[in-house]
């Protein structure tokens, strides 16, 4: 029995460079026993989908989701990605992962089967263990109903296509896309059901509410008289308004005195879309650090047990690298730390820091080196923290020395950039901290929030943006998001920026 | 247990309703450049096709953002090679017409222009909208009036004419192998022994039979030949031959045009947009359509397109002289026997006194009788347009072409005041029957 398993154990996967449906799942299946025994990953159900590249570029241009409401920037995106890849610009992914129950994986039909293994490796059971794990997607996200929610979302924006045109839906939609950043809940998740069971509750009230209106609206009296009774509704209004709110959509969709309940309905639609991304948003480099960690332990466990060809092992970790390289901050390439860089290394540096830590290792981290269990510190820091905080709690002095950050700051009344930090034994803290808000979503994004909505005079919209450190909006898009806010609103929007005390 | 899913065979092309939609929604902005490259190019280039970039503007996707520039800012980069804290690096410079590289949006993903290359189909449709098009006429201007026999294969059945022997001797040889016919030289042979066996006077016993066998043998021998056919009608094929449009010959397009003052740019621009239509039309008609430009003040001149749209002159206007060139250049060049002969003439109405009979005399007795047909445009202001309703009411030129047309049924004439004009101007011209007839 013993000699069985070792025999089936060392029996190679695949020795071929094409993938047949055989080679996969016998693949599968080895790397999904060192996923689930070695690494004691948790993961949903997997789905995986082979799709040929129009396909991915299909799926890319709909935020990666399989199914999507109809909308021309996804047209334009697809056209941008198409003509990238045909002139060589750029590959495609080997692969996009949603995170949905069951985990659904697209993999390239072109991939070969080594690119196969990296793959299933890397989405199948990295990204998936972490959608799955990872607190703020638990919080946040309802990967059971989401693609149900977006099969709903699609047909109810079809449907209002057809009652009320394309071209007011797609008013709509723009002037909704703009303000999609700014339609998050950063701080409190009001909703428990789950986006099923709401959309249904949700769909026989309006249904019940739409019939109640028309009905009334034709008995409703237009006279004067009247109004005071509607100024003390307004007021009242207002006082339930809760101001002020970050949340412009959501405001916008509940308070809105033009938007027609349809119209309500696709904000909400653009809201949900915008509320589920926003996890993915904070965790880029845990995700796809986790992602990369568990492929590339995964891998070299299946090549060491002799199950892939050294040939496989070469190109797999082949691109392992392309996709691991982080360019220096004077090479064209640079574009900012490469997430995935920055994340498989700081979670390699854990599991090194667990094994063989040095002096300055237990200094930095007492609660964890040499403690050996790097299989549970990384999964409890897979499940509990993003991006920010991860850098802040595990970015070790040893990683800014391999990467040789440096901290540069850039006042605007200053000629000249201030190297604020380097890798050494003064900037280590400092360094950590500035990388760590330069991942923190809340100080990328503009600080705005809706503090007043004077119904009672001439019903102006008052936002008011809060600059963090002086940082301006950036003018050409405030214009032009600001007319998208009017158009939802109805009435005049003005938006000051404010400098907070100092 | 993971699920394993094929979908390659699925739909692809989900996001070609995205992807409409975006074409719709840049549609004013490409057919801007499309009105564009009408203007720029030269008339036999116009249906080439044609890249069109659309700005970014028109299909930005806004949000609030904080600014690229401004405030207090500071990044963690990589790659330090010798700074120390403390260090101060010189900016960039910023130079007024965005010297300083701008920098990379926090999502790393700028966007550029678009650029579009429309095919030469999407090209005209666009070209076409504007002229308001319908598509009864499209189909008429494509249409071709002759057509030409070309080789198309082989077909079962055919004139005797047609017979192709090669193929059907090919056939014949492959059925006679198939069904072992017996050849001629086998049958020869054996006729040839059967002969040298009944020479013999006295043959012995086995010759006898021997002789028997053969006779036996020439029999079955010939029986085969007789059924198995040398040629089978199966065999027969005929060559096949499609009828194939052609284009009928040349043609030679003569464009006058009026390039005194009155002519503006609108009015060129007009005119260019009739002589275009004019060259799409011709050139699906004709192998080979060739263009003669003739301007004409008080005095007229073959110069190049570019000249012809864009060169500035002024003088008085002498509508003949245009005439005179164009009939002298036909002279030269353009043999009516060998040559398809169009000409359109664009112009504001005015004319020198007294010079428009002359015109009608010229066209009367000497261009209308080689021309298959004469165009003639009259670019009025849309005004005008407006007060002049009546085909009988008009300045001195109109009226003198007036009579001309009724004499010649190949000599048209139409006022135009607007680019939607254009069309229905030039189809009552051109798509009328008897332009198809008189050459058809």
């Amino acid at each position: 029995m013993a000699e069985h398993a070792s025999r089936a154990k060392s029996a190679l996967l695949f020795d071929q460079v094409d993938w047949d449906f055989d080679a996969l799942r016998r693949t599968y299946d080895a790397i999904e026993r060192v996923a689930c025994q070695d690494l004691g990953l948790d993961i949903y159900p997997n789905q995986i989908e082979i799709i040929s590249s129009e396909q991915m570029l299909d799926a890319y241009s709909s935020i990666g989701m399989p199914l999507m409401y109809r909308h021309w920037s996804f047209g334009k995106h697809f056209l941008h990605h198409e003509r990238l890849y045909r002139k060589g610009a750029r590959g495609l992914a080997y692969e996009i992962v949603i995170n949905s129950d069951p985990c659904i994986s697209y993999c390239l039909e072109e991939n070969t089967m080594p690119l196969q293994a990296l793959v299933m490796a890397h989405a199948a059971f990295g990204h998936n263990h972490f959608f799955k794990a990872n607190h703020l997607f638990e919080q946040w996200t309802d990967a059971e109903g989401i693609l149900d929610y977006l099969d709903y979302a699609r047909r109810y924006i079809a449907r209002c296509e057809e009652q009320h045109g394309a071209d007011e839906v797609e008013a709509v939609l723009d002037a909704a896309h703009a303000l999609m950043p700014s339609g998050i809940f950063r701080h409190r998740r009001p909703r428990q059901h789950s986006l099923r069971e709401a959309e249904e509750q949700r769909q026989r009230r309006r249904a019940a509410a739409e019939q109640n209106v028309y009905y009334l609206w034709n008995t409703i009296p237009n006279r004067p008289g009247h109004e005071r009774e509607r100024d003390a509704a307004m007021l009242e209004r207002k006082r339930e308004m809760r101001l002020p709110e970050e949340n412009l959509l959501y405001f916008l969709e509940h308070y809105s005195p033009i938007l027609k309940s349809w119209q309500r309905e696709i904000l909400r639609i653009v809201r949900n879309v915008g509320q589920y991304f926003y996890p993915q948003k904070q965790t880029k480099v845990m995700n796809e650090g986790c992602a990369c960690f568990v492929h590339y332990y995964i891998l070299n466990v299946l090549h060491a047990e002799g199950r892939l060809t050294d040939g496989a092992m070469l190109e797999i970790l082949h691109n392992h690298t392309n996709v691991l390289t982080q360019p220096d901050f004077d090479d064209p390439r640079f574009g900012g730390i490469n997430p995935y860089a920055l994340g498989f290394a700081m979670m390699q540096d854990i599991r090194r820091i667990c094994e063989e830590p040095g002096e300055e290792d237990r200094e930095w981290f007492p609660d964890i080196a040499g403690k050996g269990d790097w299989r549970n510190v990384l999964k409890h820091a897979w499940a509990n923290y993003r991006d920010e905080s991860f850098i802040q709690q595990f970015l070790s002095p040893a990683v800014m020395r391999r990467f040789r950050m440096f901290a540069l700051s850039d006042d605007a009344g200053d000629p000249y950039y201030t190297v604020t930090g380097i890798h050494d034994a003064r900037g280590y803290r400092h360094l950590r901290d500035v990388l760590a808000s330069n991942h923190d979503i809340s100080t990328l994004e503009p600080d705005i929030q809706v503090v007043d909505a004077d119904l009672l005079g001439d019903r102006c919209l008052h936002l008011r943006a809060s600059r963090r450190e002086g940082v301006p909006l950036d003018s050409s898009s405030r214009e032009a998001t600001l007319r998208h806010v009017e158009r939802l609103w109805g009435y005049k929007v003005a938006l000051e920026e404010v400098e907070p005390g100092r | 247990m993971a699920h394993f899913i094929d979908r390659r065979l699925n739909p692809k092309d989900k996001s070609l309703g995205n992807r409409r939609r975006f074409l719709k929604r840049v549609r004013g902005q490409v057919k801007k450049a499309v009105d564009e490259a009408v203007r720029r190019r030269g008339i036999a280039d116009v249906d080439r096709g044609e890249r069109v970039s659309v700005p970014t503007d028109g299909i930005a996707e806004p949000s609030f953002r904080q600014a690229s520039e401004g405030g207090r800012r500071e990044q963690v980069f990589t790659g330090n090679k010798t700074f120390q804290a403390g260090d101060k690096v010189e900016k960039p410079p910023r130079g007024g017409a965005g010297g300083a590289g701008r920098r990379g949006s926090p999502d790393g993903e700028g966007e550029d222009d678009f650029l579009f290359a429309l095919s030469r189909e999407e090209f005209l449709d666009l070209f076409f909208d504007d002229l308001e098009l319908p598509d009864l006429v499209k189909r008429s201007l494509k249409e071709i009036t002759r057509t030409h026999p070309r080789r198309a294969g082989y077909s079962t059945t055919g004139t005797p004419s047609n017979i192709n022997v090669a193929r059907t001797m090919r056939n014949a040889v492959g059925r006679r192998i198939g069904l072992k016919r017996p050849k001629d030289d086998e049958a020869r042979e054996l006729l040839h022994r059967i002969l040298l066996l009944e020479l013999i006077s006295s043959p012995t016993r086995e010759q006898r039979e021997e002789l028997l066998a053969l006779r036996a043998e020439r029999d079955e021998l010939m029986r085969r030949r007789k059924v198995i056919a040398y040629i089978d009608p199966l065999d027969v094929r005929y060559s096949y031959f499609d009828q194939q449009p052609e284009p009928n010959a040349n043609a030679v397009m003569f464009c006058l045009m009026d390039v005194s003052a009155s002519m503006g740019e609108r009015e060129k621009d007009l005119a260019k947009r009739f002589f275009v239509l004019l060259h799409l039309f011709l050139s699906r008609r004709y192998e080979k359509t060739d263009i003669v430009f003739i301007r004409h003040t008080h005095d007229a001149s073959e110069v190049d397109e570019e000249t012809f749209f864009y060169s500035p002159q002024t003088g008085g206007t002498v509508v003949s002289s245009a005439l005179v060139k164009m009939k002298q250049i036909i002279d030269e060049r353009y043999p009516p026997s060998e040559w398809n002969i169009y000409a359109a003439q664009a112009s504001d109405g005015e004319n020198f006194g007294g010079d428009s009979p002359k015109c009608a005399t010229i066209l009367s007795q000497d261009l209308m009788k080689i021309c298959q047909y004469f165009a003639y445009i009259e670019i009025v202001e849309e005004e005008e347009a407006r007060l002049i309703n009546s085909e009988a009411s008009g300045m001195e030129l109109w009226q003198a072409y007036r009579q001309v047309g009724e004499i010649w049924p190949n000599f048209a004439r139409k006022r135009v005041a607007s680019a939607s004009d254009i069309y229905p101007v030039f189809r009552e011209l051109f798509a009328r029957k008897h332009a198809g007839e008189r050459h058809g």
